[in-house]
């Protein structure tokens, strides 16, 4: 009884630091998107212009893809746009974007000094899509299978560590597991 | 008077408006609109709720809290909608289901633990008390 005694708050400090040590790690900007596991949103987009095509619901049957959502006012994005850069050069997996209340023009000249990794581009001005898809911080990348289901989704920058090591792998993992 | 001064700090004091759409259309659909833009988290500055955020998208959840009042759906539905895009994160107030358990109940476990010490020592004291004068062995207050 006695040892109960010494022993009952021992052990629930320790618990409560091993819950304080494991908070040091959380990142209370990640919010678990409740899209994973859902189909992708109902939407028709126009393109942003210019070479990038429109960009609809349907444009994800049939094969792996990845939305990345943008703007030219996002700074971040401009660290993560070589990666998809390179990324698209690859040819690895069919990679969508979705221009986020930006301004056509400023979208356009981006895509066209930085360079276009979008097969296609929808152009979401209001942010009305954005919404559908649960975006609040940008740069966010869903991962969406060949059924069009939302599998993953990315929140801030992809680095070169994040491409290699977690994208690129789950996107095989994805396709073999279409077939 | 110091004093009184002091407690001038207690007095609440309402951050001002970030909000400077105009009124709904009539007062129950603004008290609607109200209660719920106070009950949904602003994503981007998560302690605060979409009617103090100034966040672009604080606004635009605003915007579309008031066009669906105004298109008729009801706050269950609102909520819906919200929690459909951003899951139960954006409630400020948890609902009660099988992953809040412990929120919810712990405050009253932890106080049933405290309970359940204080009245084990209590007894246990008492005990001692009670036998101590009549022991035989008399050992409880021998030094």
């Amino acid at each position: 009884m006695k040892a109960l005694f010494f022993l009952l708050p021992v052990g629930i400090v320790v618990l409560l630091l091993l819950l304080f040590w494991k908070g040091l790690y959380l990142n209370p900007a990640q919010v678990p998107s409740p899209l994973i596991g859902k189909p992708v949103p109902d939407f028709n987009l126009p393109g942003v212009g210019g070479t990038s095509a429109s960009l609809k619901s349907a444009d994800f049957e049939g094969h792996v893809s990845i939305l990345n959502v943008w703007a030219t006012w996002c700074i971040p994005c401009r660290e993560e746009q070589p990666e998809l850069v390179k990324l698209a050069q690859q040819h690895v997996v069919t990679l969508y974007g979705l221009n986020y209340k930006d301004d056509a023009d400023s979208a356009l000249q981006w895509l066209q000094t930085q360079g276009n990794p979008y097969e296609r581009d929808g152009y979401d001005p209001k942010g009305q899509v954005g919404l559908n898809f649960g975006v609040y911080g940008v740069p966010e990348t869903f991962v969406v299978d060949s059924h069009g289901i939302i599998r993953h989704k990315y929140i801030g920058p992809l680095t070169a560590s994040l491409v290699n090591g977690q994208l690129i792998p789950l996107v095989h993992e994805l396709e073999q597991g279409s077939k | 008077m110091r004093y009184i001064a002091l407690l001038l700090f207690l007095v609440p004091v309402s951050a001002l408006a970030v909000d400077t759409e105009p009124n709904l259309p009539n007062a129950a659909l603004q008290q609607r609109y109200e209660t719920l833009t106070h009950e949904f988290r602003c994503l981007v500055c998560q302690n605060e709720t979409i009617a103090e955020s100034s966040a672009p998208l604080a606004a635009d959840l605003r915007a579309q809290v008031r066009q669906q009042l105004l298109t008729g759906k009801t706050d269950a539905q609102i909520k819906q909608y919200m929690v459909a895009r951003y899951g139960d994160f954006v409630l400020f107030k948890p609902p009660w289901q099988p992953n809040t358990w412990l929120l919810w109940a712990g405050p009253l476990l932890l106080l049933c633990v405290g309970a359940l010490v204080v009245i084990t020592v209590v007894r246990r004291k008492t005990r001692l008390v009670h036998i101590s004068p009549t022991d035989s062995t008399g050992d409880d207050f021998r030094p």
